[in-house]
């Protein structure tokens, strides 16, 4: 910066020429400033106290009243023209400076990091929410129950006769004593009896829940894993039903292309019974069939256990293993990862499926 | 059950180029679900040789090896096979180590070019000093067994072939079986004949029934006497309801049986024993009756059917002596018990290799008897399989008659013409059918045709009649006596829709009434979940499965309650170790954060929501209602009661740091206050009011562990583990966890949350530093305050504390910031400062706190 001023040539505000040179070097010297401190170097020395027209409007006074009113309006018409060429600069700098600072706080928006470790849902929690929320979409109710279950609910209910092999076939976990007729639920299906004795008809539910059974973990087994089950009761209900929805929930859960297929089956508490494929387009080695669950219509044993008339009322049950539909819906291969809460398993899911 | 495809091709039009997966796709139509496909593996030549010549050599390494020359054309002809090592002389030069052969024998020839199972590839190879092309087959190599050492001398099993035939023809080894899934109401389809008409059905063809091609003989007085003398019949079915007794003498016992059968029970997954046997087995598989062969000459007097007395034991066929339950069935004779009835039998009548009369037992037996026996004794066996699915009761002299006349055919003996059948058929009753209601149940219109249809199809017997005030059919159909699951009407719309066919069910949507969404716990345990992985922390499932130390550790706090701490003991547990039931998450949820830490993952948060098993007094009920029945409340109150309870709880254990390094960014370790502040991120989304005070949880640090109380009660524990039990767990140091009744706190969760206005008058922000003993708890200092200020405070919240330069020891001091807000006015520094002092006031009073 370049104090100026002492240089400045003294004005007479009776000078036309004088002033308007005057303006024409403080117009100039605004001009020249490359920044906002020389451009207020530059208007102290044309427009502070010491400035040639700053003197000059002091001598105003000291003028003939004849050459007074011309010089009064002469100098108002300088110092118009000076602040307006000022603030035009003024502006002009302080956009630049702003632009300018905008650059040089540039940073590296890649070295960014997590300021916390993300978290995830359990993927098996998420798929069963999933379901959940596509019955409920339907108008069905989310139902629960125990998984140390009473053997009562878990198999007689649901009409496995004591000796039967069926009843072996789910190879159970019971507690001590023997006596206590006490087990960890084999199925979800005990819900089923405890969603018919508390509600009547009609119900219709979904319960997504944990079951149990004494297989040794391997890669497509585990001791403790989970099921959809549901239960709809009501007048006139047939296997058409059971199908039209098991349709809906496939199309929701694996695409629109998906489709279904019902092969005859075996269970108690089912009359038919039936074993349900799904056409899973998007499956690792292409679309094929895969083996999905178990349903069928509700037998009539299973509907007196719980009180219901199957005179009156029908309702159908199916069930499908949430792990296995992990597994080739999502392309898990190995039970492991799903059970040993490796943290990099759960972590690929985050909070959706 | 395997089905080798020669074997159903003799009952039904099965073609002739039919595989086994071309069958399991028909079968798998009416619910025989496939399994696999089983074959012999034999690729390539492999042929009928003769050992022209036998050389023994001696060689270094101290084996004697035989080098051979082997003839595998007829004499005079010329080899017709080609391929690398094949001699067109049709003499073969083969290095052999076995010795058990002559000159002259015929033996199994591998050619090169053969690929015999385990794909073990036969080629020409140099060896002991010799090019060997081919090799002499064992029984082991070419996958028939286990066999005894040495190669296959054909003449051993009865056979002389000319020279150059294919062995898979002359074995038999050209046939492949499929394997189906048979559910358990459908014992009748464990037989040849079950597969043959389901077969037929599945696919609208021709079969027939082998048991009707069989005739028997009648039944007469000469037989060997048998009784039934059930004294303690279960659930009043007698223990037999059927036993026909054949007896076939002058047995050849050397008699080796025919490679046909074997090849079958090969491809059935039954080892060949000895002809009787398989004469045994081969009738089970073709009829479902199992059958039991006793060596006539050991028994001694009339059989009788019984149940064990009290100490009674049996030597069974395996050599173990059985101590019997006074339930089990027993075949037994004026020596004692001869065999557990259907399950197995017993050593001292047993056919061994000398039997040449044998009586032949075809009986029908109690399922439910044969289920507990078996069970009992863990000796499940393809009979036993059998038998507690139940047998045609019908079908129990056929089969007798046909593995008499088997054992005639293949061993030379002669039938006695006596013929024992005792027992009484069980009542079969007709079940009802309308015909409009496989089409209620399905939703698809049947026409009758095409219900009668299938009901003729699977046997059964069927009379119709008219509904008169409606004009619907009615059949009464007797099931077939094969078909003992067809109890009920149900039974039969299932048999209507399989046989149409399952694919002609519609596609319809129910339409239910409008339900409620998700409950308030439903909601609640998502938002709870979702907002811990939205805090960072993992989600992760662990087995709720325990050891008794770890429930005792982790589970309630010792001085809960002043009671033992209880949990429930597995009876048949994966591991005894881990043999109770968790009554809490935290080991589980340990375990898994240590298996994070040992594979390089020293910076972990994970929570685990489920349920944990609380018993009470009473584990279980003793009430098992019936079937079918709805027991009565009472009933189903004192089970509820024997149910332990299973509350939902939340647990998270936070260890090492919070993140990774990077620019700008220092990572935090984990401390003690992570999981307090996790259980108040917690109550914040239930919207419940939680209380923080100093716990005493055996697990924990004792200075570092909060408990925390909802309506009076505590609900959870957390803060930093016990080091020793940090150290004793393998996991990082200062680990803190946290675990909470998540049913309790929604519960404490209101219902309907009630607004307070928010006020717009300007707030005044005044601070507060106190000096109190350091065992004073922040939390009484802030509640007191919180009361003194009275209402003109709108919030307080402690923001530092302090100990060091110019406190003095065993002092800190506590910081609080207080917000003053008046809900009609601006309020004044003056009013503000009044509520400061009536609040340091109270504070001095109560906690002698002293203003800083």
């Amino acid at each position: 910066m370049t104090d100026t001023s002492n240089f400045l040539p003294e004005v007479s505000p009776a000078d036309d020429a004088a002033v308007n040179e005057a303006v024409e070097a403080a117009v100039e010297a605004f001009e020249q400033a490359n920044d906002l401190d020389e451009l207020k170097a530059a208007r102290i020395a044309h427009t502070g106290d010491n400035a040639p027209l700053t003197l000059a409007n002091r001598l105003i006074g000291k003028l003939d009243k004849t050459e007074k009113a011309g010089a009064g309006k002469r100098m108002g018409q300088a110092r118009g023209k000076i602040n307006k060429a000022l603030t035009a600069r003024e502006e002009q700098l302080q956009a630049e400076y702003e632009a300018r600072m905008l650059v040089e706080e540039t940073v590296d928006v890649t070295t960014a990091v997590r300021r916390r470790r993300h978290g995830a849902r359990h993927p098996l929690e998420l798929l069963q929410e999933r379901a959940s929320d596509i019955f409920v979409g339907m108008g069905w109710e989310i139902a629960e129950g125990p998984e140390l279950e009473s053997e009562w609910y878990n198999f007689d209910a649901l009409n496995f006769e004591p000796d039967h092999p069926a009843r072996e076939m789910q190879d159970t976990f019971f507690v001590e004593p023997a006596d206590s007729h006490l087990l960890l639920r084999t199925h979800t299906s005990p819900v089923q009896i405890r969603a018919m004795l508390e509600r009547g008809a009609p119900t219709y539910i979904l319960v997504p829940g944990k079951t149990f059974r004494t297989d040794e973990l391997d890669a497509t087994h585990t001791p403790v894993f989970h099921q959809f089950e549901g239960l709809a009761v009501d007048k006139g209900l047939t296997m058409a039903d059971l199908r039209g929805t098991l349709e809906y929930f496939a199309t929701s859960m694996f695409g629109s292309d998906a489709a279904i297929r019902l092969r005859p089956n075996f269970f108690p508490f089912t009359e038919p019974s039936a074993e349900l494929d799904v056409w899973y387009p998007n499956a690792k080695g292409g679309p094929q069939w895969v083996e999905w669950g178990g349903c069928g219509m509700v037998h009539p044993q299973v509907l007196r256990a719980a009180g219901i008339d199957p005179n009156i009322y029908s309702g159908f049950a199916f069930g499908m293993g949430v792990e296995r539909t992990l597994m080739f819906r999502n392309g898990v291969t190995d039970m492991h990862d799903m059970i040993e809460g490796d943290v990099r398993f759960s972590s690929q899911f985050g909070m959706e499926i | 059950m395997r089905i080798p495809l020669s074997w159903l091709r003799e009952y039904t039009q099965l073609p002739a180029d039919a595989t086994a997966e071309d069958l399991m796709a028909d079968l798998v139509t009416v619910g025989l679900e496939e399994e696999d496909v089983h074959g012999f593996d034999l690729t390539g030549p492999i042929v009928v040789g003769k050992v022209l010549e036998k050389t023994p050599e001696e060689h270094s390494n101290g084996k004697t090896i035989n080098w051979t020359q082997v003839q595998v054309v007829p004499d005079g002809a010329s080899q017709q096979l080609e391929g690398k090592g094949i001699e067109p002389s049709g003499v073969q030069g083969v290095v052999c180590g076995a010795h058990n052969f002559e000159v002259g024998d015929k033996v199994i020839v591998a050619l090169p070019g053969a690929v015999l199972p385990g794909n073990f590839s036969i080629s020409v190879r140099k060896t002991y000093g010799h090019t060997s092309a081919g090799m002499i087959a064992s029984e082991a190599e070419l996958g028939l067994g286990e066999g005894h050492d040495g190669i296959v001398v054909l003449s051993d099993w009865g056979l002389d072939p000319e020279l150059g035939t294919d062995v898979r023809e002359l074995l038999h080894l050209d046939d492949e079986a499929a394997e189906i899934n048979v559910t358990p109401d459908r014992g009748y389809v464990l037989s040849m004949r079950g597969v043959a008409r389901e077969y037929g059905l599945a696919t609208g063809t021709e079969f027939t029934d082998p048991a009707e091609a069989i005739e028997i003989a009648k039944p007469n007085e000469n037989g060997w006497p048998v009784r039934i003398e059930d004294q303690a019949p279960i659930h009043g079915a007698p223990g037999a309801s059927r036993f026909v007794a054949r007896k076939v003498d002058n047995l050849d016992p050397t008699a080796p049986t025919p490679r046909w059968m074997v090849s079958r029970l090969r491809l059935a997954g039954i080892r060949p024993l000895s002809l009787p046997v398989d004469i045994s087995n081969y009738v089970m598989l073709e009829l479902g009756q199992p059958l039991h062969f006793y060596d006539a000459e050991e028994l001694t007097g009339p059989i009788v059917v019984r149940r064990a007395t009290a100490d009674e034991t049996i030597e069974t066929l395996d050599g173990k002596t059985r101590k019997l339950h006074t339930e089990d069935l027993l075949i037994t004779d004026d020596s004692g018990a001869i065999g557990m009835a259907g399950v197995m039998g017993g050593l001292a009548t047993e056919v061994g290799g000398t039997t040449t009369s044998i009586l032949i037992e075809s009986a029908n037996f109690d399922p439910i008897s044969i289920s507990r026996t078996q069970r009992r004794h863990r000796l499940p066996s393809e009979a036993s399989k059998r038998n507690t699915r139940g047998v045609d009761w019908h079908v129990a002299d056929k089969a007798a008659q046909r593995a008499a006349e088997l054992l005639v055919e293949l061993a030379g003996g002669t039938i006695d013409a006596g013929v024992t059948d005792v027992g009484e058929a069980p009542e079969v009753k007709p079940v009802r059918l309308r015909a409009d209601y496989p089409s209620k149940v399905v939703g698809y219109n049947y026409t009758e045709e095409q219900i009668n249809q299938v009901l003729l199809q699977l046997g059964a017997y069927v009379t119709q009649q008219r509904d008169d005030s409606d004009g619907t059919t009615i059949f009464d159909v007797t099931p077939p006596s094969w078909r003992i699951d067809l109890e009920i009407a149900e039974d039969l719309v299932e048999e209507v829709a399989r046989l149409v066919g399952y694919s002609h069910i519609p596609a319809t949507l129910p339409v239910p009434p409008p339900g409620r969404g998700l409950t308030k716990r439903q909601r609640t345990r998502r938002q709870v979940s979702n907002a811990l992985a939205a805090a960072g922390l993992v989600e992760t499932l662990s087995y709720p499965f325990v050891t008794a130390e770890q429930n005792k550790t982790f589970g309630t706090a010792d001085e809960a309650a002043g009671q033992a701490q209880r949990m429930v003991k597995l009876a048949n547990p994966m591991s005894s170790e881990f043999g109770w039931l968790r009554t809490t998450i935290l080991p589980g949820l340990l375990e898994t954060l240590r298996r994070n830490v040992s594979r390089g993952f020293r910076d972990v948060a994970l929570y685990e929501s489920g349920l944990v098993f609380l018993p009470g007094e009473r584990i279980g009920s003793s009430q098992i209602p019936p079937l079918g029945a709805r027991p009565t409340d009472d009933v189903l109150a004192d089970i509820e009661a024997g149910i332990p309870e299973q509350p939902h709880r939340i647990a998270a254990v936070f260890a090492g740091h919070d993140s990774h390094p990077g620019p700008d960014h220092t990572p935090r370790m984990y401390d003690w206050q992570d999981p307090i502040a996790a259980a108040l991120d917690i109550a914040d989304v239930v919207g419940a009011e939680l209380t923080v005070r100093q716990g005493r949880h055996q697990a924990f640090h004792p200075g570092r562990n909060a408990e925390f109380v909802v309506a009076g009660h505590v609900i959870g524990h957390a803060g930093e583990l016990l080091p020793k039990l940090i150290d004793a767990w393998d996991l990082p140091v200062r680990t803190a966890a946290l675990e909470l009744d998540l049913d309790a706190l929604i519960a404490a969760g209101p219902d309907v949350v009630e607004a307070t206005p928010v006020i717009g008058y300007p707030a005044t922000y005044q601070d507060v530093a106190l000096v109190v003993d350091a065992a004073v708890v922040a939390a009484d200092v802030q509640d007191t305050l919180r009361t003194a200020a009275g209402e003109l405070l709108e919030d307080i919240s402690l923001f530092d504390v302090y100990t060091g330069t110019g406190i003095a020891d065993h002092k800190k001091s506590l910081a609080f910031n207080l917000r003053f807000r008046a809900a009609d006015r601006t309020l004044t520094a003056d009013e503000a400062s009044e509520a400061r002092l009536a609040a340091i006031d109270a504070a001095e009073a109560e906690h002698g706190a002293v203003l800083r």
